[in-house]
């Protein structure tokens, strides 16, 4: 039998690696780094809200995120290079948002998880975020509220693929917004509760 | 092309509660919601929730406030209550007989102050430190009166009808250097 | 039995009365310097084990907790003022998001309140359904507790498993509501949709899946010499406590205190069926594990009988005033568009007043209380959060335990940080 871009199967069997027909692979070795990193993103647990449930409902029996090598998750944030934003971020959150991620091991990814982590969602008051890309830079929003965990799958991949072109990590290096650059390169201003003034419903 | 009338949105009778005919621990007492509900002034207020743990009401199930600043019109409450801008809303149950009791607390916009009930019911600390987060009004006696929800050095009581909801920028002026 | 624990205000309270900023001074720093023991530790809030986003100042001697103060408000969201600015049609979405776990229970205590205040009755068939779905979404809930307690046990298959079986639930949640949570199907009037043709088979099929694995629990975890090593008496209180800290639901049955609002005040059609409430005897960990496995038995019992009862009619009150008219009628008629835009847009007035109603969700007592000013949307909209509620007795749970029970006990008290900071 042959097993076809190997050779064949017998003479693997009884020589290993001599038994192929071709022995070597060629490539570079950045290609060969960015296929290791995307066959194994580990995300950090970063689960806020409703979100986090279907987050959650992807690792386990029916979805299986093991599938595509990332069922840890991860308690440290040192040991993970991917953070799953799943759920809406508080104003009281955001910093404690920001040091989970700074924390986190260069090169590192982050995912938007529902509208909430995208936009603030339904929920444009005071007390929400309204986009964590204002705290992290974000490489992949998954829309739904929730999104289910298909779509997060959907966004795990296309993140995968993006890994894997190296194409973030450029990007990153010419915009300078990367870790040893100003974080999320966003300047932020002070809260005040007040300025928005008298509002009262007619 | 069919005529544009609007269909008809009937306005049910208003269910006002009753000027207060009934009377409980010495304050006037109406029906609202089919639930008793006291009226009365925050030099009361300990009173009267004492002799109604007294009378069995054992469990403090909520603790919360209205603000009624931009209220249209009239509040339906007895005649001789006298409406004040804040309103904090208590509600004991009697788990032997099942009664709900209700109390209205007026709180002047000057003074926003109350007793904590918290000898009576422990079980109010996060609620009054909720009311003092969300409407600034403090309870005096409370072992720890603290904003609870929003952070220690925010500005302003969002559940005051003159906060507005408003989309406001993030705080996020400190970033830690990487480590 | 008394409750004098609780109501201690010094420092032998089990409470930590300290704010962040102080506790982060103190630092790791013995808080007393004669006493090199004592350190001040912080859990959260990003902390795996402690679901969601609680955060934990703990007072500790050694591994033992001393004082504790749960620091909550990380997913504060604003929705009581946000429900000010939404209409009582949107309000549904709004109080959906508290509790993701048992979304249906926040939909339906703010549409029973919205109906007190509107003076309508729903037909019956909506209300049986109502019950249909808030039973199910009690196994739900439930079964989701023993997932994350058993991960936070370190029972890992009982995670895997709970999570399976949820996923069954909430399958047929999609096949009715369109979604998997979140779903804003209870509404002021009745429900958005009616039930499928041959729900009845889809729902035995899924009892009869769930019966044998509720046992295959049971032999997994009740019995199991670890498992009750690690609860039983751990994080234990007495029922003059949780009843002077407001506790309410599985933590207050726990203490052999049975006090159901199904049974108690039985709103829905709960006092046509026939259900046990189940309660403990000790008040700890164990009990409140026992009390939910079997009140998924419980509710498994309540749907049967609404699979049977189901009585026939209109899923919702045709009353032009709160109920868009049906999709069809768009099509044909002017008038019922305009109807449409008018509800979806503006809404339906309600009178003025003000009206409480509760129900009693897998976490307790969920009530909502609106203030209506006669206009559209809620003047004031309070939801009587239970866990928030619960989260008071963590502290006097926690006091002279270990810092790992404490993982048990968090986990056993079953806070949904959404609903707590709202
Ligand atoms: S996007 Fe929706 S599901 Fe996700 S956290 Fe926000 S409200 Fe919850």
């Amino acid at each position: 039998m042959r097993i076809p871009g190997l050779g064949k199967a017998a003479e693997i069997a009884d020589d290993g690696l001599a038994g192929l027909e071709h022995n070597f692979i060629t490539s570079n070795v950045e290609a060969l780094v960015n296929w290791a990193r995307m066959r194994s993103c580990w995300p950090a647990t970063f689960g806020l809200a409703c979100c986090a449930f279907e987050m959650m409902a992807a690792g386990a029996a029916h979805y299986d995120l093991g599938r595509y090598g990332m069922e840890v998750f991860r308690a440290s944030p040192r040991q993970a290079d991917l953070m799953i934003v799943a759920g809406r971020v508080s104003q009281k959150m955001a910093p404690v948002l920001r040091q989970v991620y700074d924390q986190m091991m260069e090169p590192k990814w982050v995912i938007s998880m529902g509208v909430c982590a995208s936009s603030g969602g339904m929920f444009n008051n005071y007390a929400i975020v309204q986009g964590i890309d204002q705290v992290v830079p974000v490489d992949v929003y998954a829309p739904g509220c929730p999104p289910g965990p298909e779509t997060l799958m959907h966004a795990i991949l296309t993140l995968h693929d993006k890994i894997h072109t190296g194409e973030l990590l450029k990007r990153r290096e010419t915009t300078g917004t990367g870790e040893t650059a100003t974080g999320a390169g966003i300047m932020v201003q002070q809260r005040d509760g007040q300025t928005a003034g008298l509002a009262i419903r007619s | 092309m069919p005529e544009l009338t609007e269909p008809e949105m009937t306005e049910p009778e208003l269910t006002k509660p009753e000027p207060a005919e009934s009377v409980r621990y010495g304050v006037s007492a109406s029906e609202i919601s089919s639930q008793t509900v006291l009226f009365v002034t925050v030099d009361e207020y300990l009173e009267v929730a004492a002799a109604a743990r007294d009378d069995g009401f054992d469990q403090l199930i909520d603790l919360t406030a209205v603000d009624y600043l931009s209220y249209p019109g009239a509040r339906a409450r007895p005649v001789d209550v006298q409406p004040e801008r804040f309103e904090v809303v208590v509600q004991l149950i009697d788990h032997t007989s099942g009664e709900r009791l209700g109390l209205r607390v007026q709180v002047p916009a000057t003074e926003p102050t109350a007793p904590s009930l918290f000898d009576l019911w422990p079980g109010c600390e996060n609620l009054e430190r909720e009311v003092f987060d969300m409407f600034g009004i403090e309870f005096t006696e409370h072992p720890d009166m603290s904003r609870i929800l929003m952070p220690e050095d925010w500005i302003g009581h969002p559940l005051r009808k003159d906060f507005a909801v408003g989309d406001v920028p993030v705080q996020f002026s400190e970033a830690s250097a990487p480590r | 039995m008394t409750a004098e624990r609780v109501m201690r205000r010094g420092d032998d309270s089990a409470v930590l009365r300290l704010s962040e900023a102080e506790a982060a001074r103190i630092g790791g720093d013995t808080a007393d310097p004669a006493d090199d023991e004592r350190v001040m530790l912080n859990m959260g809030p990003a902390h795996p084990s402690t679901h969601g986003v609680l955060r934990l100042m703990l007072e500790m001697e050694g591994e033992t907790v001393l004082r504790s103060k749960p620091v909550i408000g990380y997913l504060h969201t604003g929705m009581e003022k946000q429900g000010e600015n939404l209409t009582y049609l949107q309000g549904c979405t709004n109080v959906t998001r508290m509790d993701y776990a048992s979304p249906l229970f926040s939909e339906l205590a703010f549409s029973l309140t919205t109906e007190k205040l509107l003076g309508i009755e729903v037909p019956e068939r909506a209300t049986w359904i109502r019950m249909l779905m808030c039973e199910l979404n009690r196994i739900s809930s439930h079964l989701l507790f023993l997932a994350t307690n058993g991960i936070d046990l370190g029972a890992v298959s009982m995670m895997i498993y709970g999570w399976r079986e949820r996923e069954e639930v909430l399958r047929f949640f999609e096949k009715v509501t369109g979604l998997r949570m979140n779903h804003n199907y209870i509404r002021p009037g009745g429900v958005a949709a009616d039930l499928h043709d041959g729900w009845q088979g889809d729902l035995r099929e899924l009892l009869e899946l769930i019966e044998p694995r509720l046992d295959e629990y049971e032999t997994l975890m009740t019995g199991q010499p670890i498992w009750r090593e690690r609860l039983q008496g751990v994080g234990a209180i007495n029922a003059d406590e949780a009843i002077a800290l407001s506790a309410t639901g599985p933590l207050l049955r726990s203490t052999g205190y049975a006090w159901d609002l199904r049974r108690d005040e039985p709103y829905l059609a709960y006092d046509e069926v026939d259900f046990d409430v189940i309660v403990g005897t000790y008040g700890d960990c164990y009990d409140r594990y026992a009390i939910r496995i079997n009140e998924i038995r419980e509710s498994m019992k309540i749907v049967l009988q609404a699979i049977d009862k189901m009585p026939g009619g209109d899923y919702r009150l045709q009353d032009k005033k709160v109920t868009p008219p049906p999709r069809i009628r768009l099509d044909e008629s002017m008038e019922a568009l305009i109807h449409h835009f008018k509800i979806f847009t503006e809404g339906y007035k309600v009178p003025k007043g003000e009206a409480y109603a509760a129900v009693e969700s897998p976490r307790g007592e969920l009530g909502v209380y609106i203030v209506s000013d006669g206009s559209s949307t809620p003047y004031r909209m309070r939801v009587r959060p239970p866990s928030f509620i619960n989260l008071q007795t963590l502290p006097h749970l926690m006091r002279g335990g270990l810092i790992a029970d404490g993982v048990a006990i968090i986990s056993s008290v079953d806070p949904i940080l959404g609903e707590v900071d709202r």
